[in-house]
């Protein structure tokens, strides 16, 4: 399989690079929010929405689409930020989020903004829901595939164990999920919560086919997706390591950044911190 | 009377692979209660639009969504327990939210399980699914209603439905020119003395009780609120209005239900006593359905006794 080339892998780390400043000044104008679960993510995100998923902006429920379940709900700044990018609506509703009309609600909504597969939020719950999805493209003979984005807190409930049974059971290949391993969770490192690893063994175990991938290497999550693709009945599981509040050094691995926003100093320091990295 | 007893579990089964023929968006789920929910007879002749998920009953509720999200109209099925309190999480943050066209058919409601005994006995769905947002309740009271609810939550509404089936035979009550309608109640009669507005297994009860009081010249009237939500709140306001006491008759507890719902709307609107027959706050047990249905006190006879002394 061709590899994929060097001016895409820079064009979409500049892009993951402009989602991560719209997702800090989303957050620092709603006061409230999750900044680290949204950039340690944003890497993954940038290479499904602005690389390998078939999708129109214009054409919200275009049949054909490939699909994005953010079981992760409380990233949704960084889905806001991708689909705002992308042109499923005005950028200046950014600054709406958490506020009383928005439709960017503090978790996604699929009443309010369009581009939203479906109303997530409550951990565990999109991995079934990208199953059914999948289930559904099947019997239509439609060639769409369905992502989903897990955190690795988020594995620790149950339900996405049954849907991890599933998918391997109905042989859901159109599926292919993310864990973004950033290691942390609201009340500290998630192996001393409830420990989760080994990661990759447990759903090898399940009967997934599983990328264990660093998830902040553009090209290797790109690769990761194009293999994904050939793999034939199985669904494919994309283990990403990541580092909670990637790009921001003073953001980097601190737990006490999963539901807090930055204050307008930080974002400051944050939006110089990112445009220095590139040059 | 439309048809012979049956459960209406059985013509569920029937209805669904009817529907199955006819329409091809239809898909079913279930958690491994296939034989028992009777989804297994759509599932034989339709494998591959049917889904048994296994034990796992949230996964069954977030799978049935996302089959509605490509267009699909699942039916997800099992126990009234198991679906409404397993999943009830699920059913709230996706398929009620997002306000999603899933329908959701539980058999083996209330203490008819029988000798399975409470953990498998739900006597508090229907307040669980009656409180959510965009939910529909219909609790059908025998299988010539249960085939047509099964049609007109298909063909005629978009959106969540709960139905409320159950394990055991009931007697065929509704009349064959019956036509059920989302959110309309069927009156049987009005009556001056008392008005019974009953739901499932406890319409024919009503009925029974009905014509006993009739033979010692009490006037009650019988109304099957088969619509739990929305309820009509028009032909209640009647039945409250022309009568001097109004019972309610479930097989479900008596906080949430049926019996709550009336005196929700009553309260505000035509405040009268509300005279509940149903389980009272506990739990069931083992024991065979007509044993238990004594048990508890769900009989013509208490319906009778209750409105003799209500009358008093």
């Amino acid at each position: 399989m061709a590899k994929v080339s060097q001016t895409t892998v820079i064009e979409l780390k500049e892009k993951a690079k402009e989602l991560r400043k719209e997702i800090l000044k989303m957050l620092t104008a709603a006061q409230s929010g999750h900044t680290g679960g949204s950039l340690s993510a944003a890497d993954i995100v940038t290479a499904l929405y602005f690389h390998k998923m078939r999708h129109n902006p214009k054409d919200p429920k275009w049949r054909e689409r490939d699909r994005f379940i953010l079981s992760k709900g409380h990233a949704a700044p960084l889905l806001y930020a991708a689909l705002a990018l992308s042109g499923y609506f005005s950028k200046s509703l950014m600054k709406t989020l958490r506020k009383l009309g928005s439709p960017l609600q503090g978790h996604p909504c699929s009443k309010t903004l369009p581009g939203i597969e479906i109303s997530t939020g409550s951990l565990g719950q999109g991995l079934s829901i990208a199953n059914g999805i999948a289930a559904g493209l099947k019997l239509d003979g439609l060639g769409s595939r369905v992502y989903c984005l897990l955190g690795d807190g988020e594995i620790q409930e149950g339900q996405v164990w049954e849907a991890a049974m599933t998918a391997a059971h109905y042989k859901l290949d159109n599926v292919c999920a993310f864990v973004d391993n950033n290691g942390l969770q609201i009340d500290g490192h998630c192996c001393e919560v409830m420990y989760i690893e080994p990661i990759v063994k447990k759903w090898e175990a399940f009967g997934w086919n599983v990328f264990d991938i660093n998830g902040h290497d553009m090209a290797a999550i790109v690769n990761a997706l194009n293999q994904a693709e050939t793999v034939k009945g199985k669904p494919t599981m994309i283990v990403a390591r990541t580092v909670k509040g990637k790009g921001i050094s003073f953001f980097e691995g601190k737990v006490q950044y999963h539901g807090m926003a930055p204050t307008p100093e930080e974002l400051k320091k944050a939006l110089k911190e990112l445009d220095e990295n590139g040059k | 009377m439309a048809n012979k007893a049956v459960a209406t579990r059985d013509a569920y089964g029937e209805a669904l692979l009817e529907l199955g023929k006819r329409r091809l968006d239809i898909v079913v789920l279930d958690a491994d209660l296939s034989g028992s929910t009777k989804t297994g007879k759509f599932g034989k002749v339709f494998p591959d639009r049917f889904f048994n998920i296994g034990v796992a009953e949230q996964d069954m509720i977030g799978m049935a969504s996302g089959l509605s999200l490509t267009g699909k109209l699942p039916f997800a099925s099992t126990f009234a327990v198991f679906e409404t309190g397993r999943a009830w999480e699920q059913i709230r943050q996706t398929v009620c939210y997002s306000n999603l066209n899933v329908k959701l058919v539980a058999t083996h409601s209330g203490i008819t399980v029988g000798e399975d005994g409470a953990s498998h006995q739900a006597v508090e769905d229907i307040a669980l699914m009656r409180v959510l947002p965009n939910m529909t309740v219909i609790v059908p009271s025998d299988g010539y209603e249960t085939t047509q609810v099964i049609n007109a939550i298909a063909d005629e509404y978009f959106g969540p439905v709960y139905v409320r089936l159950g394990r055991s035979k009931v007697p065929s009550v509704m009349p064959e020119r019956y036509r059920f309608k989302i959110g309309k109640a069927h009156v049987f009669s009005m009556g001056k003395d008392a008005n019974i507005i009953a739901a499932g297994i406890m319409v024919s009860m009503a009925l029974e009780a009905a014509e006993i009081l009739k033979k010692n010249g009490i006037d009650a009237g019988v109304i099957n609120m088969s619509t739990i939500k929305p309820l009509d709140t028009k032909t209640l306001l009647k039945a409250a209005k022309s009568c001097r006491v109004l019972v309610t008759a479930e097989e479900h507890s008596i906080i949430g239900g049926l019996g709550s719902a009336v005196s929700e709307f009553l309260s505000e609107h035509y405040p009268v006593p509300v005279v509940k027959i149903g389980i009272r706050d506990e739990f069931g047990c083992s024991g065979s359905s007509e044993e238990l249905l004594k048990f508890y006190g769900l009989t013509p006879d208490k319906i009778v006794k209750t409105i003799r002394k209500a009358l008093k």
